[in-house]
């Protein structure tokens, strides 16, 4: 089972193809072989993942260390491959709904003047992120996470004419230099404390580290976390990473890079074990991100922001699991959200490419009488995600929560700060579904400016640094991406069947992947037993009867949620001012609040900063310099170039020595 | 009394010489003139070696001497090799206008 190197090797290849090949290849050929090399990849990882199977538990791992990395005396990093059960579910799903997404994309970005680029940075993130669940040590993992980085800079900026896009692509980019920091120093803190940095060895010394030490790294990667999977309070980056193509959207910020920070504290989980009140924090930030994000995407009018915040708050589900040391729930339901947040996205893809690039949802409107398909697999995505039985998303949105209700004292409260976010969930979303598939009128046909009440959230869509998928290169000749081509005598029409076969796949594995893990016995809990062998930490779900009593109560407030929506949008029951507060509508202000402080006082220290940097530290520098050459010009006169002072100096050094001697020798 | 030849004679002959020597380099400016200046402080030293080999019956002094001898002889080689270019390139010679090593 050495094969395991091939599961990164095909994507690097691919890559490398690309970049040599990819503009003789073009427009499909390229999206294809970018294709194949990730569809390779997911064939090498179920392999193994299968071969696996069929091993006892405390077998199933595959270790593959390729060369030694960095050979420094004792100090040995190897560049080495560790397929344990933990980084094979990682490696599943990464590569299998990373080849549906090429796929989607080899459809979605047909025309577009960079077609084989945007192939060759898709690749090479898949590549990436590989590493980063395979790698066997921390600096592996730091490798891929700054990879997946830099990749997702480039593909949220990957129409980068527009200045919105750029810029979305910066704030992602220093946004996660901040966190890229806690991973640094976390990392060094254990080297310094245990000496390596292999994750095998780091979870079995675990134990042995002094709890302050465990507590600030477990810290110090949340940090790192939050950068990376958008917690508060670094989570502004994904909004605006809605600027990228809408399958770099659903590949990067929904399913893969951005579940990343939850794989290195479930990697870490032995270090966890130890951190004590490290959890507790990561639990209540998680649980509060959940809260806050939901509430945010109630007030959206941008189909992709909307999934955007909704990504932020179910990413804070998970991170209530990994604080509540339920690190099954946290896999579970990262692989779910990976299965109907991708879903969600593709089919926004779809809708927004058959609506000609227009994103805002208020121009949408009754499409489902013209996109059969993807309305119905989006349908289901929704029903997923808001927690309705059977789908997947209830079972394991119910176990994360069930876990946090038995944590502790705070567990009640934790649950119900969460089952609010879920509430909200249902909601957000049944207003997307309503606000897109139903509503009667068909607002595309009536003029932009009438169908659009000015308020709050108009000016929202302005401010925003990314508002809008700016449509293909085709488009972007135009002078202004605003200017969408949806016109009143526009027919919606169904994408192509290389966009809809993923939505399908998708959609069935957003049906039936609460399989994975069922609660009702131990032995349907099929994630549970073939992960739990690699973790540490303990948790408990409650009884059986509790359990049930959790599982209604979430029903219900998932039905509440699509009731009120159906009852606001549909209904028109109420006015949609009434939930839809600026406040929410401009994400709590929080982005803009870091706007005014980083601008007014941040930009007034960065300056004094600056100033002592040339007052201080340039001013010591040249001081050298100029004390130098003074002190040369001072000693020149020794130096007149006439022999005979020379002549003169050695004699009367000469006698002053020999004075010397003399009346040493002489005392 | 007769005038006895001891060997402090010899050592202060040397000094005087050396003497001379060192304020002639120090005081003419024609470079051959100095050159002779520096072979009178050599066999200054010299005399002084020999003087100390007899008075301290050691043979080391006197084998010092062949030494400096040749080092004399290099030493003049080169410099009457410098000196030799610097009259091709100017009248006169004066040790004072070669200063362009000046600091």
């Amino acid at each position: 089972m050495d094969a395991i190197w091939l599961i990164p090797a095909l994507p690097v290849a691919g890559f490398l193809l690309l970049v040599v090949a990819g503009r003789k290849l073009g427009d499909p050929a390229a999206g294809w072989v970018a294709t194949l090399a990730v569809a390779g990849s997911f064939v090498v990882s179920a392999a193994v993942f299968l071969h696996l199977l069929g091993l006892p538990a405390e077998e199933r791992n595959v270790t593959v260390t390729l060369w030694q990395w960095l050979p420094a005396g004792s100090f040995q990093v190897s560049f080495g491959l560790f397929f344990d059960q933990l980084s094979g579910v990682m490696c599943l799903f990464i590569t299998g709904i990373g080849a549906l997404i090429h796929l989607y994309a080899v459809g979605y970005m047909k025309g577009d003047p960079h077609y084989s680029r945007f192939f060759v940075y898709l690749n090479l993130f898949v590549a990436s992120m590989l590493l980063l669940v395979l790698g066997d040590n921390l600096l592996m993992t730091f490798l891929g996470w700054e990879g997946v980085g830099a990749c997702s800079y480039l593909l949220i900026s990957f129409w980068f004419t527009d200045p919105a896009n750029a810029s979305a692509g910066k704030k992602a980019f220093v946004t996660n230099r901040i966190g890229d920091l806690g991973f640094m120093l976390a990392t060094f803190l254990l080297f310094v404390s245990l000496g390596t940095v292999n994750y095998t060895e780091i979870n079995a010394a675990a134990p042995k580290l002094a709890g302050v030490t465990a507590t600030a790294v477990a810290l110090l990667f949340f940090l790192a976390a939050t950068g990376k999977s958008a917690q508060l309070p670094l989570f502004v980056w994904l909004p605006d990473a809605m600027a990228g193509p809408t399958p770099v959207s659903a590949l990067i910020h929904a399913a893969t890079m951005v579940t990343s920070g939850v794989f290195l504290l479930t990697r870490l989980s032995g270090v966890m074990a130890e951190a004590g009140w490290a959890n507790g924090l990561i639990a209540w930030v998680g649980v509060l991100t959940a809260l806050v994000a939901a509430g945010a995407g109630v007030a959206q009018n941008d189909i992709k922001k909307v999934l955007a915040y909704s990504t932020v708050s179910q990413l804070g589900f998970m991170f209530l699991a990994v604080g509540t040391q339920n690190y099954v729930g946290a896999i579970f339901h990262m692989i779910t959200h990976a299965f109907f947040k991708a879903l969600l996205f593709l089919g926004a893809g779809a809708v927004i490419y058959s609506m000609a690039h227009e994103q805002d949802m208020r121009r949408y409107g009754n499409l489902r009488k013209y996109l059969p398909v993807t309305f119905v697999t989006m349908g289901i995505g929704w029903l997923a995600i808001s927690g309705i039985p059977p789908f997947s998303g209830f079972w394991s949105k119910d176990e994360v929560l069930a876990g946090a209700f038995n944590a502790g004292p705070a567990g009640p409260v934790l649950w119900f700060l969460g089952i609010t976010a879920a509430v909200l969930t249902a909601f957000y979303m049944t207003r997307l579904m309503i606000m897109t598939f139903f509503g009667g009128a068909e607002h595309w046909r009536t003029d932009a400016a009438e169908s659009l009440p000015e308020g709050g959230a108009d000016e929202d869509a302005e401010l925003s640094v990314a508002g809008h998928d700016t449509g293909h290169g085709a488009h972007s000749d135009d002078a202004g991406h605003d200017h969408h081509h949806l016109t009143p005598d526009h027919t919606p029409r169904e994408a192509p069947v290389t966009m809809l076969l993923p939505l399908v796949v998708l959609a069935g594995l957003a049906v039936v992947g609460g399989l994975m893990n069922l609660p009702f016995s131990h032995r349907l809990e099929n994630l549970a037993i073939w992960i739990e062998p690699v973790l540490a930490g303990e948790h408990e779900l409650p009884g059986a009867a509790v359990l049930w009593v959790l599982a209604i109560l979430a029903t219900a407030g998932a039905v509440l949620g699509v009731w009120f929506s159906y009852r606001v949008y549909q209904q028109h029951k109420v006015a949609p001012e009434k939930v839809e507060k600026p406040v929410l509508a401009h994400a709590w202000y929080i982005d803009e609040t870091y706007a005014k402080v980083v601008g007014g006082p941040g930009e007034a220290s960065f300056d004094a900063v600056a100033e002592f940097d040339q007052k201080v530290v340039d001013g010591a520098v040249n001081g050298v310099g100029s004390g130098t050459r003074w002190i040369g010009r001072a000693l020149r006169p020794l130096q007149p170039g006439f022999v005979r002072s020379y002549a003169l100096g050695v004699a009367v050094g000469s006698v002053l020595v020999l004075a010397f001697v003399v009346t040493r020798m002489s005392l | 009394m007769t005038l006895q030849l001891t060997g402090s004679w010899y050592l202060v002959l040397a000094a005087m010489i050396f003497a001379i020597g060192a304020v002639g380099l120090m005081v003419r400016r024609n470079p051959l003139v100095m050159f002779m200046c520096v072979e009178l402080m050599l066999n200054a030293v010299n005399l002084t070696f020999v003087t100390f080999s007899r008075l301290l019956d050691d043979v080391g002094g006197q084998a010092v001497v062949f030494f400096v001898l040749v080092v004399a002889a290099a030493e003049v080689v080169v410099g009457l090799a410098i000196i030799v270019a610097i009259m091709r390139r100017r009248q006169g010679a004066n040790a004072d206008d070669v200063s362009l090593m000046r600091g």
